[in-house]
């Protein structure tokens, strides 16, 4: 036994010598990045009854497709993608979403809230508070219960905001698919335990550690189609409290003498088009975008309506049942 | 006029730089009211993860919850469940990103109670360093030596000791000395490869990512400095190989792959390899990838293996080297940590998760629960949330594992309560392991980095002499008591022994010099 021994100068205590140093090879970040979100999805190809993979057409969601696609190479992947349409999203959108599903010969479903429709719920009418919940939080619901799926896998990331921290990558929710902080499991080491009881289901998180600038890297790197929204191109907006919105269809109620303008505007994040706003921006190239990106003095959730809610908002909304 | 690059030129340049960069996940301990959130939102704020709506948010935020009378609170950066900030306390791992010019990071940010012993384990398993955060005016306490246990257990071999609120101890050279003297008289014991006592203000940013000018006296590293220099991202390429079976691939019937992510060690074309627990001998005929197939793959990579010849091997199975075989056991003789609302009981019976593949367990026997602060054994009947123990699991079929000593990445697992679907404990395998040896610790100088140090000849020097001495030792009293066994001639026997020891004397260093100028 040899007691460590302080250094001359107290700075440092001790050091092993590293003798023998271990042969190594450096796999890049993006490399150990995409290696643990595959291992992810097969962990929940392979235990989950009946999973499915959300797909809300964004950028993230281009990166966990094209992740499918390599982790169960040379088959398809084993579970369908399911879509949740709150018949407000952007028609760029929606077109993208059928060519990709098409291309890729991946099975897609598509779920929009009946009832919701039924009852003329839209952002205008009833804020965006209760279109989000209606359309989005009880159609997703609605759709995992009618289809009965036991695990959902979905693009979300822990650098995305405070709350999404401390998810897990496994995350499991209740019969009521709430969500309960003080149950989490612990995920040690690469295992993860994807047990639960009748009626529970997991929400999984192969993006969990990347961020931002991962995303965009991969993309470049992998040259992943996204939605052109992301690019900008002189679209029609109107601007609302100080936040551009993109002028998509005739829905959007405008003000007497409003009239919407042409500007270089792209998008950061994209959902329903009257609840995200548009950055005005000459970066018309994956490269430019990435650039701006990296020299951005905002966050990507500024231009989403719906954080602005309240504080705790996200914690209390994923509570409830939001993805 | 200047040459404004263009964006692709741009990013040409950061792609260059970015993709070098590695990553270091790290984990950081400490009690409540150390100052660890304020650490981390520190680190974020001056390594420039915080944008202008979030500081905008954050200073709102600092006005209505914040304990820095209106400045700039920046543990509520990461204080993030309204849950916690009610109490005031982090309840929960939470995962923050940041990343600077050299390097990327993964910080698990572990909570300080001692009834989250479970949250601290799960976080320290997937890190390669860890940050013991101390307030300076308590000097070490019981936590702390928890802490620094537990992530010893876990197989962390690094340190950072980072003496924090100097400010209120003005800056006290003494009292850093005696902090880190203090915790050097304890973790001899622990099987540290490196410790490094760093004295920071976390509310002020002394030391952290800019060095103080009120620590002349120190010439380390700044926190972040050291952040930076460790080695970090190394796969174990040298291991034997250890491949889980996650998924088998048929899209048709002519193609059969085994799906899985190497723990350790590499493969390519043509390798000997078995599956276990079968022990089916076979070699690598293809590695696929969507990207194209490869001559050669290595740990952390995620692959799809096809094999020379058709068997049956499934999810759960381990491929190996055709040499360095994991062990085929069931029965686990492991260190768990109790991390289920529930207490477990010899006789219970437990789903194991060890990889990809699953048995039923039955804890046959508690032999020990270990004491987090001091280790000391002591005997129990049952265990309970947070205990940690060493307990032996019967398995109702035999499995493919190392012990954890040995492979971090295969000697890991967890139990599951068939009822409740909760993770009950995690454990760390210990059949077969080799108590470690212990290792001489080379002396660092101010000047030097810890993580650059090489050792002096000297020492080097000393330290084979001193090996080849008790080897001959070890080797005198062996071949002495194998020959008297033999010849019952304790004469004849002692001769031997002596011509033994001294062949090995005489050997030993030449010896090591001949293996020494291969490598
Ligand atoms: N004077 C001083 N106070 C500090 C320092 N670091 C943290 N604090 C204060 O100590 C208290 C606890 O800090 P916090 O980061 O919330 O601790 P945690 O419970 O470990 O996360 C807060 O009031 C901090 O402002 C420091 O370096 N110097």
């Amino acid at each position: 036994m040899t007691a460590l021994a302080l250094s001359q100068n107290g700075d440092f205590v001790a050091s092993h010598s590293p003798a023998g140093a271990r042969a190594t090879a450096r796999l890049t970040h993006l490399q150990r990045l995409e290696a643990e979100s595959i291992h992810i999805m097969r962990e929940i190809a392979a235990e989950a009854e009946n999973p499915v993979m959300l797909y809300s057409i964004g950028k993230d969601s281009s990166v966990l497709l094209h992740l499918a696609m390599k982790a169960f190479y040379p088959a398809k992947p084993p579970f369908k993608l399911l879509h949740i349409d709150t018949g407000w999203k952007f028609r760029e959108m929606i077109a993208f979403r059928d060519r990709r599903a098409a291309e890729l010969g991946v099975d897609l479903l598509v779920h929009t809230n009946a009832d919701g429709v039924a009852r003329g719920i839209g952002p205008f009418t009833h804020g965006s508070e209760i279109h989000t919940d209606v359309m989005k939080t009880q159609a997703l619901r609605q759709a995992l219960t009618l289809h009965g799926f036991d695990a959902a896998i979905g693009g979300a990331r822990r650098d995305e905001e405070k709350s999404r921290a401390k998810e897990r990558v496994f995350s499991l929710r209740n019969a009521h698919h709430r969500w309960d902080p003080k149950r989490q499991r612990p995920e040690p080491w690469k295992i993860y335990n994807t047990r639960k009881r009748q009626g529970e289901s997991l929400r999984v998180f192969p993006l969990s550690n990347w961020t931002e600038l991962d995303i965009w890297l991969y993309i470049h790197q992998e040259r992943i189609p996204i939605v052109p929204l992301y690019f900008a191109a002189k679209r029609p907006v109107v601007e609302r409290d100080g936040v551009l919105i993109m002028v998509d269809d005739d829905r959007l109620p405008l003000a007497p003498g409003e009239r919407p303008q042409e500007r270089l505007v792209r998008f950061r994040t994209l959902g329903c088009y009257p609840l995200t706003g548009a950055m005005e921006s000459p970066a018309d190239t994956l490269e430019a975008v990435i650039r701006e990106t990296l020299e951005a003095r905002t966050s990507e959730r500024q231009g989403r309506v719906i954080d602005k809610d309240g504080a705790a908002s996200m914690e209390r909304k994923k509570q409830e049942g939001y993805f | 006029m200047t040459h404004q690059p263009s964006s692709s030129e741009f990013l040409d340049g950061f792609l260059s730089a970015h993709g070098k960069k590695d990553v270091l996940r790290f984990i950081t301990c400490g009690s409540v009211d150390d100052g660890k959130s304020t650490l981390i939102g520190r680190l974020l704020h001056d390594t420039k993860q915080i944008f202008d709506d979030q500081v905008t948010a954050l200073e709102a935020d600092s006005k209505k919850h914040g304990t820095q009378a209106g400045k700039i609170d920046f543990a509520l950066l990461v204080d993030g469940l309204s849950a916690e900030r009610e109490q005031g306390i982090t309840i929960d791992v939470a995962y923050r990103f940041f990343s600077t010019e050299k390097r990327s990071f993964i910080v698990a940010d572990t909570p300080g109670h001692e009834q989250y012993t479970r949250n601290m384990a799960t976080g320290a398993s997937n890190a390669e360093l860890a940050i013991l955060l101390i307030d300076a005016r308590k000097g070490l306490t019981r936590q702390t030596k928890r802490h620094s246990l537990l992530v010893s257990m876990l197989g962390i071999k690094r340190v950072v000791l980072a003496i924090n609120k100097m400010d209120l101890k003005a800056w006290s050279e003494t009292t850093y000395r005696s902090i880190i003297r203090d915790f050097a008289g304890f973790a001899g014991h622990l099987g540290f490869s490196e410790i490094i006592g760093i004295p920071i203000s976390a509310l002020g940013g002394d030391n952290i990512a800019a060095r103080s000018g009120a620590t002349p006296w120190y010439s380390g590293p700044t926190l972040l400095e050291y952040l930076e220099k460790v080695p970090a991202g190394q796969s174990p390429l040298d291991g034997p190989l250890r491949f889980p079976i996650q998924w088998v691939a048929r899209p048709d019937a002519d193609f059969r792959g085994y799906a899985g992510t190497i723990a350790t060690g590499k493969v390519a074309v043509g390798d000997r390899i078995r599956t276990l627990p079968a022990g089916t001998e076979a070699r690598v005929a293809r590695i696929v990838t969507y990207d194209g197939d490869i001559p050669a793959a290595v740990a952390g990579q995620s692959v799809t293996l096809t094999l020379d010849r058709e068997i049956d091997a499934s999810r759960g199975d381990m491929i190996s080297g055709a040499d360095h075989l994991p062990q085929v056991r069931d029965r686990l003789e492991a260190r768990i940590f109790v991390t289920a609302d529930r207490e477990i009981r010899p006789g219970d019976v437990l789903l194991v998760k060890i990889g990809a593949a699953q048995a039923t367990g039955t804890v046959e026997s508690i032999a020990a629960r270990i004491a987090p602060d001091t280790m000391a054994r002591e005997s129990a009947d049952r265990l309970e949330a947070n205990d940690i123990a060493d307990v032996t699991i019967a398995l109702d079929r035999p499995l493919a594992f190392d012990s954890y000593a040995s492979n971090r990445e295969t000697g890991g697992f967890i139990l599951i309560d068939r009822e409740s679907s909760d993770t009950a404990a995690m454990g760390l395998v210990l059949n077969g392991e080799q108590p470690e040896r212990p290792r001489k610790l080379a002396l660092v100088t101010g000047q030097e980095s810890p993580a650059n140090a090489r050792p002096r000849p000297a020492t080097a020097r000393r330290a084979v002499s001193g090996e080849a001495i008790s080897f001959a030792l070890l080797g005198f009293l062996v071949t002495t008591g194998v020959a008297y066994t033999l010849t019952r001639d304790p004469g004849i026997a002692l001769a031997i022994g002596v011509i033994d020891a001294a062949l090995r004397v005489t050997l030993a260093i030449p010896h090591r010099l001949l293996w020494r100028g291969r490598g």
